[in-house]
């Protein structure tokens, strides 16, 4: 985990996935549909991704790959403040 | 995510590390924690809060929803070789249930470290009896596991 702090600054940065190299980034633009793959399957390498985050009171940045030889609980959820 | 970190001394326990990804930016992320979760949880959410701004790794993990550009609740347990053992994911209006993560990863956890020599059978919490796959189980699962233990 990222212990350091990340600067801040005005943009919004987001994260984005790592390794893999995509066929997409050299290929001509695909219609949108195509673009988007699937890659997180059971019993598959997790698709490895680095993103800011906000951790131990901190931003920093997080990475994915950073946590191998631990179990990690990833967790996906519709948005901050949101009811459920 | 309240819920999550109400059981995070449980998954720590277990050596889990959790990441809570949506398409919030680490700004409000931080705003959340201070303003809600941390009231609603001691000490708030401690794990880390991932900003997927543009939706990009949920969309790898298939779990971004392009109409209401969020990330729908999708939860994976990823073992210490990076390996996806259990996907669950479920539209926004219903939550998890952390029992029941916690419950998977004592499974895979119990059959990472017998090698695979032991299977947690339907139901199966620590404590219960695990089967042992093998030539001598074919057929006989009825004598070794009654259907009792998997509630």
């Amino acid at each position: 985990m990222g212990k350091d702090e990340e600067k801040v600054g005005c943009g919004r940065p987001t994260g984005a996935t790592v390794g893999e190299p995509s066929k997409g980034q050299e290929a001509p633009p695909q219609k949108r549909e195509e673009a988007v793959m699937v890659t997180a399957k059971i019993g598959s390498k997790a698709p490895d991704f680095e993103a800011p985050a906000f951790v131990g009171g901190k931003f920093g940045r997080v990475k994915l790959s950073d946590h191998l030889g631990k179990w990690v609980v990833l967790c996906f959820y519709p948005g901050d403040f949101t009811f459920v | 995510m309240a819920a999550v970190a109400v059981k995070a001394k449980e998954l720590e326990a277990l050596g889990a590390e959790v990441m809570a990804v949506s398409v919030d930016s680490q700004f409000v992320h931080k705003i959340w924690q201070e303003e809600e979760l941390s009231k609603m949880v001691e000490g708030g959410f401690p794990f880390a809060m991932v900003a997927d701004s543009a939706g990009k790794i949920g969309q790898v993990y298939g779990c971004y929803d392009e109409i209401a550009g969020v990330n729908t609740r999708g939860r994976f347990i990823i073992d210490p070789d990076g390996v996806i053992q259990a996907i669950e994911i479920l539209t926004p209006p219903v939550g998890r249930n952390v029992d029941e993560l916690i419950r998977q990863l004592q499974a895979f956890q119990l059959v990472r470290r017998t090698g695979g020599a032991e299977a947690a059978p339907s139901g199966w919490r620590p404590g219960k009896p695990t089967l042992k796959p093998g030539p001598e189980l074919v057929g006989k699962v009825w004598k070794q596991w009654k259907v009792e233990s998997g509630f």
